[in-house]
């Protein structure tokens, strides 16, 4: 599906094609080749003990790519069997695995980064087309920050003795990891890099509507000679996940994704030894102040709630502005978003790709309906949507109330609610005014009180003066409702260290 | 001379520690607690869930000052802590003696080192942040720190088991929670409530915050489940939940803790074959943290 180039306002639009108006820049389409994805086989079975088996059931998931809602591949529903075999696979593999030594272990996920490098442009593609996020954004971030992961957590493998858990710290076992459809490559590699390097095993099951990365990954495990059964790739939607969190020989529970699901999985595991992290929801605050600068902080909120369709976690979804400036940040906010190219993932112009399915558009769809039902003023650029596929305009919301539910529950959406604050005292109420408290942006050139404000506010990850930065040596996870738990940096290692 | 003419002691009445101050149960109930022969030592409060739901409100209340109060103070508190109770030490050792059934010289040195947990612990209070946040060599221009803070309020239950647990075990969970800054409400061993209320006398004269740590004794079914199911209640040690079913057994609290994804510490495997003599790890000091991380771009 190429793009056609940006036209100016008065121009008319080509119907087929879809266009994003500026009156700016014009563009010419830029397409990446959706062969660069390799071969994408009809169906899947699941990845189990090194080989590609078949499912012990018959029922199978489909897959579609959201920009056009073409069919890309038939996938196995992972059966309960399927599971305990894939689990089963990797109780055998840890004997060994866990004996290895940590300088080995290394030498593996190093393999497994340099060979994700070499094929990194075929990963970002199938994530783009599976997914349907920007081939800018899959390219030049979910891969990259994938193979760091690997790269950091490789070298810690031998060093475990110096993360501060005592000498010798022992795996937990076999590990069951659920990971979400947002950042299909980047979670699994969020959840396996760590896993392995401190001599667990895995058995992972990818989001039901985005499995072909994971499935692509398992090549890559078998191209790096990593032994059997250390990698499981188990596809499936949420049942295939319960049995896997609820399987009995796992020792560990690692989840991503949204609240309620992560509540139930802490209700399940009570009353076991199984240890549990939880990465979930969030609905955070990203708070600009009248001494901010200006286009900075504007860039900052698009970044914060546009980027991956607003399909973040820790997306700032609320835009707290402090009164005196919110005509003046708004004009300028309003003016961007008009520029956004909304349109084919795989055009390298695209900055907001597709919804990544049917169900989350309408979850959208529904909430944003609520949010003008409840009062709250809606605004979105002039945007043509293409005509197949599963399509969002960036939207914001002004007039929110911090009782609206558009301020109060993630969306997981383009969609931007703006609030308004008098004193630093009022921002930090309202920004802590959620049972979540995933992350926190905050905007201003005055140091003392971006300190203040980083200390005051419940969030575990805060941003001041930028947004949605994520690195392999930084610790990530939530405060309250948003789970428990860190991933990256030496804290990423206790979540699968039996400490 | 006749048992007339001696002099009456005069007994002392125990009293829940609830923000600072030494309520009765709101329920006017108390029970009697007994020596290993069954004789009688005193009446404990019989605290309610409303005793426990009160606590949690003055717990709340006392975090905002507590977590904001510099660690170098928070560490001169809890050294204070230890100053009063040595101060005390043959009344504790007499008090645990009783609870535990164990000799005057045992109980005597288990005080000892209920004293120099204190110690310990107050000694951590400005160092924890350096051993569990760090600055992250982020690749790009940023500067990024990981810093610990508090989890908010903790509930705990107070060990039941384990050599030591009436005093030094009791000692051992508080005192690494509230050295973070956190505030507790912690439901006491029901069959050793003593040593531990009149711990509450010492916490009250030691400059530490009205709120900060709370003591409810009675029945661990009623005070736990409160503590597990309240929407205000961060974190849950459930180091004495030894029950093995009913509403205070540990699985029980922990799902219901999982309403709200509230932090849980298991209890042990074995909570009978604890000994709360064994030197502290800093387990317990990093249970109830948070990690929080903080970006900002360097440039010019």
């Amino acid at each position: 599906m190429a793009k056609t180039n940006k036209k100016a306002e008065e121009q008319p639009v080509q119907p087929v094609q879809p266009v994003r108006k500026t009156g700016l820049f014009e563009y010419a389409p830029a397409p990446e080749s959706p062969a660069a994805a390799g071969d994408i086989a009809t169906s899947y079975g699941h990845f189990i003990g090194g080989e590609f088996v078949d499912s012990s059931g018959s029922e199978a998931l489909k897959t579609v790519n959201p920009a056009t809602e073409q069919v890309l591949a038939e996938f196995a529903q992972g059966t309960e069997q399927d599971v305990d075999r894939a689990v089963a696979a990797a109780r055998k593999a840890f004997t060994d695995w866990s004996a290895l030594p940590g300088s080995e272990r290394a030498k593996y996920l190093f393999r497994i980064a340099r060979i994700m490098q070499e094929r990194s442009r075929e990963l970002a593609v199938l994530e783009s087309i599976d997914n349907g996020k920007p081939i800018r954004e899959s390219r030049d971030f979910d891969v990259p920050t994938a193979i760091s992961y690997f790269f950091y957590y490789a070298g810690w493998a031998d060093k475990l003795d110096y993360a501060g858990y005592g000498a010798n710290p022992r795996p937990l076992g076999v590990a069951g990891q659920v990971i979400p459809w947002n950042f299909p490559l980047m979670m699994l590699a969020w959840k396996i890099a760590p896993a392995l390097a401190t001599g667990n095993t895995v058995v992972l099951k990818p989001a039901e509507t985005t499995p072909l990365t994971a499935l692509r990954f398992a090549e890559i495990c078998r191209q790096a000679g990593l032994p059997k059964g250390v990698v499981n790739i188990v596809t499936g939607d949420g049942r295939t996940g319960a049995a896997l969190t609820a399987h009995p020989d796992v020792n560990k529970v690692a989840f991503t994704g949204s609240t309620p699901v992560g509540r139930s999985i802490a209700k399940q595991i009570a009353g076991t030894r199984k240890k549990l992290s939880l990465e979930l929801g969030g609905k955070a605050a990203n708070i600009v102040f009248d001494d901010a600068p200006i286009d900075q902080a504007v860039e900052g909120i698009v970044n914060g709630i546009f980027f991956n369709q607003g399909h973040v976690c820790c997306a700032g979804s609320r835009l707290l502005v402090q009164e005196s400036i919110q005509d003046e940040l708004l004009d300028a906010l309003k003016r961007r978003m008009g520029t956004l190219r909304l349109g084919d993932p795989l055009d390298k112009n695209t900055d907001i790709g597709a919804i990544n399915s049917a169900a989350q558009l309408a979850r959208i769809t529904e909430l944003t309906a609520i949010g003008e039902a409840e009062g709250a003023e809606r605004w979105a650029p002039e945007c043509e949507l293409p005509g197949a596929g599963y399509w969002f305009r960036p939207t914001l919301f002004t007039g929110v109330s911090q009782a609206h539910r558009i301020a109060r529950d993630e969306v997981f959406g383009p969609v931007l609610s703006v609030l308004t604050f008098r004193t630093p005292t009022e921002a930090v109420e309202k920004a802590n005014n959620t049972p979540f408290g995933l992350s926190a942006g905050v905007w201003t050139e005055k140091g003392s009180r971006i300190l203040w404000m980083a200390n005051q506010l419940k969030a575990g990850v805060v941003w001041a003066n930028t947004f949605n930065k994520f690195d392999p040596t930084s610790p990530f996870g939530g405060y309250k409702e948003s789970g428990y738990g860190r991933e990256g940096g030496r804290h990423g290692l206790e979540a699968y260290l039996d400490v | 001379m006749s048992e007339l003419t001696a002099r009456l002691d005069v007994m002392k009445t125990y009293k829940l520690f609830v923000g600072g101050k030494f309520p009765r149960s709101e329920s006017g109930r108390v029970y009697e607690v007994t020596d290993s022969k069954g004789q009688w030592l005193a009446n404990a409060p019989l605290g309610t869930r409303k005793d426990t739901r009160d606590a949690v409100l003055a717990a709340r209340a006392a975090v905002k000052g507590w977590s904001g109060t510099t660690a170098y103070n928070r560490g001169q508190v809890l050294y204070r802590v230890a100053e009063m109770l040595q101060g005390r030490r043959e009344q504790f050792a007499a008090e645990v003696a009783t609870a535990e059934n164990i000799g005057g010289k045992k109980a005597l040195a288990l005080v000892d080192q209920a004293i120099d947990r204190w110690v310990w612990y107050a000694g951590w209070t400005d160092k924890v942040a350096q051993i569990a946040g760090g600055a992250n060599p982020v690749a790009g221009p940023f500067f990024n720190l990981s810093v610990p803070e508090p989890s908010g309020v903790i509930g705990i239950v107070a060990p039941q088991t384990g050599y030591g647990y009436s005093l030094l075990g009791l000692i051992s969970v508080i005192a690494p929670v509230i050295a973070t800054g956190n505030t507790v409400v912690v439901a006491l061993a029901a069959d050793a409530p003593l040593p531990a209320l009149s711990l509450g006398e010492v916490l009250a004269t030691s400059d530490l915050p009205g709120g900060v740590v709370n003591l409810i004794s009675g029945r661990t079914a009623d005070i736990a489940p409160t503590l597990a199911s309240h929407q205000d209640v961060n974190g849950l040690d459930l180091t004495g939940a030894i029950a093995a079913d009913g509403p205070g057994a540990a699985a029980a609290l922990e799902a219901s803790a999982a309403d709200t994804l509230r932090r849980v510490l298991r209890p042990a495997v074995d909570p009978s074959a604890l000994d709360w003599t064994v030197a502290p790890t800093t387990d317990r000091l990093l249970s109830f943290l948070e990690t929080k991380t903080v970006w900002h771009p360097m440039g010019i």
